[in-house]
């Protein structure tokens, strides 16, 4: 009975306990409940993976109104995965949130901070979910707005700057958007994705589609951080609260991804979409100047979190580089990546956020010395900093791999030598880091005041988690890449 | 216990040894104590696999698929076996070695030291045991990594300086070319197995083959063909256990290692259509290049450093000539220019920590106060040049042997021609030693802890013994050609 209905509670479940957490209003108890929530989120996310997995993709008609008419929920292999994925940091991050938010958002704060969480978790989900274009830019604006409060959240005013930055550009990208879906509709009457992906085969006048094609494509693009619409990025995750950083950078720009794949192979289909308009040469170009371009703007930050931040527009151009390669190992090393850089990312930020709990500052010049203040995290810094590099061995390396596969498969060997000059790029920005952790001694640094409660372990446990993710998924590889793999037969199935 | 146990066991007891470097921090004999057992198991091993080896059994291991049709895997071949026995053979004196150093000049962080240390030694036996290149490569890589600290252990701007380059050199170089190099043979060639006759034949067009034996080459940077040479007298501000194990033995002979599996058993013996000459004209270039910078270098290290450069280009160049003969010689070369030249390091430190000395011009007449050092260093250099009764003399046998089934002569008269370098560079420093007179003054010293001393006349009776007792290597590296 329930597990018929597990679609649908995998939105619902933290959606209702938004509204509750701010009528619990008592930080422990928002903490709870959010906590329980997210491991609920993790549980029925990895139940329909492997119900996806046995049996097929599974359509559930939310009201039991059914599709085109109602909303479909739809756990396709592709959804599965980044269900799993969404749910999975959410359940990772809020163990330790708990000693890192109460430290980093003033008190009376706290537990709206669970609330938006929450409500941020479930747009998040329902955009993964949903199998209509409505309801995505639906939960596109809950996942957004939630997402504004949360940056906000930081301690910094300059935080509040960047919510702001982020408010205009998030809501320009998801206004185009709706433009977009609104043409889709114009043409074929139908928001079911399914239902207007047949559709539209039949369609003749194909200028209303181009125009959707570029909106949806540049309102993703915004959401995405796609070079060069990434300038909100930076001063977002730089300036809120770490447990938010950690989370967006783990979920929200690979959700936005995810859309866009969707729409490119699954609504519009491949040939139309990325031969229609030149996105092909347009997503490779964008891609190939965010990676190195950003990876040599990250060298030069004075920042830990700022640098971590450029990184990361330059590894979702990875991402979007093997969309635009458009073969079966590009395209694996695409949704790989949307797993391994969200892990490995995740990790350093949360290395990050221990580091700012503990000694107050995520300065690169205040790092010195680390090592020995710091000595395991020092150590999972290094570990998690070769995952982001691709080191053989760890997660960041499988889905390199299947790009330059997919990249000589194209016959483009420029693209090889520009993925791999920007591994070569992070080795440089992450062994800055190190050098400073290591060989560099700061001759009275103080001992960090080891406040070793219950919360604090936590932050630890879940810390230590994602750091040993990294590797682990660099050797075992069915859970990235394997599932990966079975998600891209689906899109190249869906090529009309 | 069966071959394929001890295959997976082989590289586990180094990392045994590092954890245990790592636990025993606070009682340093019974950790470098711990050190010595794990490269007494590991020779044991090792020694163990020899007979069906030998006998032409592969003693095969694979984990589960890291990607795709990709699976870490070992298969012990007589090459790998070769090089994982020098390894291990030369970790026993140089932790004997690295005691009496490290303690003689009061070094910081030894526990770090020796845990790399031993980690190191476990990344050589997985390149030596690698089944294909994804697990060659990720060895590689991992050597790369765990030797940074041993080059960086003083932690000084000179230091970060090296550790600097090292990185820069080995891994953009790995990465840049290797890579691809491989990436590319998984597209062409669809495994990446390593296959007595080669996996390339027939796959990829002549112009392709060339390409790729070029990637390899300079991909795999630790083999230090010139131009990326320069991340080896980089790695000189190390201590000198670390100059003498890693960059005379594991890290440099992973390298050269490296380049021969790739020609023996990517490109085959027919090499797979690929024009060897570019190859065969940068060793020859780097061979002689490197000699004559280390003729004019005064610093002893440094100098040391580029006859490495030098040496390693000798099996660059024979493997290239791609005659079963100067194949075989290339193996040898591999095995005896590691007893050589870690002895000469042996005796670099040795000098550093008995007198404080780094020059070479300052050397005169240090053999009388250090003969056993001196005497050893003068039989390494004998060896180094290639001259009876060392093992030296046998590589050079073989190489200059190929060069003649190749038809080859220029590649000859660069052998003949480097050896004579090498004279230059090394006799010299024999003969300041022992014939000029010391220098008036200077604190009087005598040789250096009897643990350093005691490693260094074993490793340079190696040189000797070997010649004697050749059979071993020999069979290694013929059972590299033999089909």
């Amino acid at each position: 009975m329930i597990a018929e209905h597990l679609p649908a509670l995998q939105v619902v479940l933290p959606l209702v306990a938004a509204p509750l957490i701010v009528l619990l209003r008592r930080d422990t108890a928002a903490w709870l409940v959010a906590t329980l929530v997210s491991v609920a989120a993790f549980g029925i996310a990895v139940a329909l993976a492997i119900a996806v997995a046995d049996a097929g993709a599974i359509s559930y008609a939310l009201g039991s109104w059914p599709p085109p008419w109602g909303i479909e929920y739809r756990v396709d292999a592709l959804s599965a995965f980044m269900l799993v994925l969404v749910a999975g940091t959410g359940a990772l991050v809020m163990p330790y949130a708990r000693a890192s938010i109460a430290a980093e958002v003033s008190g009376h704060q706290v537990y709206l901070f669970y609330a938006m969480y929450c409500l941020c978790l479930a747009g998040l989900l329902g955009i993964v979910i949903t199998g209509d274009l409505f309801n995505i830019f639906v939960f596109m604006e809950i996942s957004s707005l939630s997402t504004y409060v949360l940056i906000a959240l930081g301690r910094q005013r300059r935080a509040l700057l960047a919510a702001f930055q982020y408010l205009i550009v998030g809501t320009i990208g998801a206004t185009f958007y709706v433009i977009g879906i609104g043409l889709l509709y114009l043409v074929t009457g139908s928001l079911n994705i399914v239902d207007v992906a047949t559709r539209l085969q039949d369609v003749t006048e194909v200028r209303p589609l181009l125009a959707a094609l570029a909106f949806i494509t540049v309102g993703l693009g915004l959401k995405l951080a796609l070079f060069p619409l990434h300038q909100w990025l930076p001063n977002a995750y730089a300036h809120a609260p770490s447990v938010v950083t950690t989370f967006l950078a783990a979920t929200a720009t690979k959700v936005s991804v995810y859309v866009l794949i969707r729409f490119y192979f699954l609504v519009f289909g491949h040939a139309f979409a990325l031969d229609g308009l030149p996105l092909r040469s347009l997503l490779v170009g964008l891609s190939a100047v965010a990676i190195v371009a950003m990876s040599l703007v990250a060298l030069f930050q004075p920042d830990l979190k700022r640098m971590l931040a450029y990184s990361s527009v330059a590894q979702i151009g990875y991402i979007t580089l093997g969309l635009g390669l458009a073969n079966a190992a590009g395209l694996t090393g695409s949704l790989a990546h949307l797993v391994n850089h969200g892990v490995t990312k995740g990790a350093l930020f949360l290395l990050a956020g221990g580091i700012a709990f503990c000694c107050g500052s995520t300065s690169i010049a205040d790092l010195r010395g680390l090592s020995r203040r710091m000595p395991w995290t020092a150590f999972a810094f290094v570990v998690a900093g070769l995952s982001l590099i691709g080191v053989p061995g760890t997660a960041g390396f499988t889905s390199k791999w299947f790009l330059v596969e997919g990249a000589l498969e194209n016959g483009q060997p420029w693209i090889v030598a520009l993925i791999v000059a920007s591994s070569l790029l992070a080795v440089a920005y992450v062994w800055r880091v190190v050098e400073a952790m290591y060989l560099v001694a700061l001759p009275d640094a103080p001992a960090p005041a080891q406040a070793s409660t219950a919360a604090s372990m936590l932050m630890r446990a879940s810390t230590a988690v994602s750091v040993a993710l990294t590797v682990v998924l660099g050797f075992v590889t069915a859970y990235n890449v394997g599932y990966a793999r079975r998600a891209v037969a689906l899109l190249l199935e869906g090529i009309s | 216990m069966s071959a394929e146990t001890i295959v997976v066991l082989a590289p586990l007891v180094p990392v045994a040894a590092a954890v245990l470097a790592a636990l025993l921090h606070r009682w340093p004999n019974l950790r470098e104590a711990a050190s010595v057992a794990a490269a007494i198991m590991l020779i044991a091993c090792l020694v163990a696999l020899l007979p069906s080896v030998l006998a032409g059994a592969r003693p095969a291991v694979r984990f589960p698929e890291m990607l795709p049709g990709l699976a870490i895997a070992f298969e012990v071949e007589p090459l790998g076996l070769l090089f994982a026995l020098i390894a291990a053979t030369l970790w026993l004196p140089s932790i004997f070695y690295s005691l009496g150093y490290l303690r003689a000049n009061g070094e910081a962080h030894q526990s770090r030291f020796f845990a790399c240390f031993a980690l190191s030694i476990a990344s050589a036996v997985g390149i030596a045991f690698a089944g294909n290149l994804l697990t060659l490569f990720l060895f590689y890589e991992a050597l790369t990594l765990v030797t940074w600290p041993l080059v960086t252990h003083h932690g000084d701007e000179e230091a970060r300086r090296g550790g600097r380059t090292y990185l820069a050199l080995l891994l953009g170089t790995s990465t840049l070319f290797l890579l691809p190099a491989i990436v590319a043979t998984w597209v062409y060639a669809g495994t990446l197995d390593f296959v007595p006759g080669g996996i390339l034949r027939d796959r990829v067009s002549p112009g392709v083959a060339t390409l790729l034996l070029l990637l390899y080459a300079f991909g795999i940077g630790k083999a230090a063909l010139m131009p990326f040479h320069r991340w080896l007298p980089a790695a000189m501000v190390a201590p000198t256990p670390v100059s003498a194990l890693l960059h005379a033995v594991a890290v440099v002979k992973a390298g050269v290692f490296s380049v021969v599996k790739v020609v023996v058993y990517v490109f085959g013996l027919d090499a797979a259509g690929a024009d060897f000459t570019p190859l065969v004209t940068v060793a020859a270039f780097t061979l002689l290049a490197a000699s004559v910078v280390a003729l004019r270098a005064d610093n002893l290290k440094r100098r040391l450093a580029y006859s490495t450069v030098s040496q390693l280009a000798y099996v660059v160049l024979a493997v290239a000539l791609i005659a079963p003969l100067s194949v075989v010689g290339a193996a040898l070369h591999i095995a005896a220019h590691a007893v050589g030249k870690i002895t000469l390091f042996f005796a670099a430190g040795a000098v550093y920590t008995a007198a404080h000395k780094t020059r070479v011009s300052e050397l005169n007449g240090i053999g009388r106060r250090m003969p056993w050092t001196f005497a050893a260093f003068g039989v390494a250099s004998l060896s180094m040049i290639g001259l009876p009764p060392t093992v030296g003399a046998l590589s050079k046998w073989f190489i200059v042997g190929g060069a003649w089934q190749a038809d080859n002569v220029l590649a000859l008269a660069v052998v003949v021609l480097g050896t004579l370098l090498s004279a230059g560079y090394l006799l010299p420093i024999v003969h300041r030693a022992f014939l000029r007179p010391a220098a008036a003054g200077g604190a009087a010293h005598g040789e250096a802890p009897a643990t350093m001393v005691v490693a260094l006349v074993a490793t340079a009776a190696l040189t000797v013994t070997l010649v004697v007792f050749p059979d071993v290597p020999l069979a290694l590296a013929r059972g590299l050609v033999a089909r």
